[in-house]
């Protein structure tokens, strides 16, 4: 996986939660992810690639950064991790998937992204293609820490 | 006016929903997906539609919309996340008065929509 193949989902990141949440993310660590599962924070929207690159992107939040994001997602108080959280983290997914999918497309890679799933549990684990390269990205933001998880693969 | 609001997201249907309310229109009517919203179709005025959506996706909804002569000019804005130039004039091709790409301002999808409902 090219580095700079990261920089569109970073970028989509930041401009999602900043248009929609109100929420400015500061980027902080880079890391090449090497065996094929990963362990998440609380929630994770998942989101796969297939096309011109197959893969994946996730999202993934601790509970209280999820809580507040949502809250103002939606201009509501979130009292819990209810459904609307859950419907809230995969739209999210989705709108970051779309919004790479855009940059890539005008880069001439093209592809499509699937329906988000959302993942909920303590210390879950995520697992993926050990073929497929991966690379995370952690956050950290006026609403807590989070990180999302890339792995992109072109096809030939 | 009643006014069908299409996405499978119950948060963004919410949002639409709540900028509707606020510029004045408060006669809404939800749907999941495609098929859900022919069947709500009776009556309304205006449609906003996701794209990518499980069972009928938005593109095939606004095509089922526009070969139905009742429902041929009724506005239909499409609001997602596929922004790519090609996949905007597909839509349009297919019928959509206005487009919407997500991630959207609040002010931005209350522009759109009152410029469409006023002129
Ligand atoms: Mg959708």
């Amino acid at each position: 996986m090219k580095a700079e193949y990261i920089n569109p989902f970073i970028e989509s990141t930041i401009n999602a939660l900043k248009t929609m949440a109100m929420v400015s993310p500061k980027r902080e660590k880079l890391q090449v992810k090497k065996d094929g599962e990963s362990a998440m924070y609380d929630i994770s929207g998942i989101i796969g690639l297939a096309g011109g690159v197959v893969g994946s992107v996730v999202l993934s939040f601790p509970k209280e950064t999820a809580m507040k994001i949502v809250a103002s997602f939606i201009g509501e108080d979130v009292p819990d991790v209810n459904k609307d959280v859950l419907d809230a983290i995969g739209e999210l997914t989705n709108i970051v998937a779309g919004s790479a999918k855009k940059i890539f497309y005008e880069q001439g890679h093209h592809f499509k992204i699937s329906l988000p799933n959302v993942v909920y549990g303590k210390d879950h684990k995520i697992n993926r293609a050990r073929d497929v390269p991966c690379i995370s990205v952690t956050f950290s933001s006026d609403a807590g820490p989070f990180a999302i998880e890339v792995s992109l693969k072109e096809v030939q | 006016m009643k006014i069908l609001v299409v996405d499978d997201s119950s948060t963004m249907r919410r949002i639409i929903k709540n900028t509707l309310v606020r510029i004045g229109y408060d006669d809404i009517v939800e749907a999941e997906h495609g098929v859900d919203a022919l069947s709500k179709l009776d009556g309304v005025g205006m449609v906003l539609t996701d794209w990518n959506m499980p069972v009928m996706d938005g593109l095939t909804l606004v095509n089922s919309i526009r070969s139905n002569d009742q429902y041929k000019t009724v506005p239909i804005i499409m609001v997602t996340t596929e922004a790519a130039k090609e996949e905007i004039v597909v839509a349009i091709k297919a019928g959509v008065n206005d487009y919407i790409i997500k991630p959207f301002n609040q002010n931005t999808l209350q522009e759109k929509i009152s410029k469409i409902l006023g002129g």
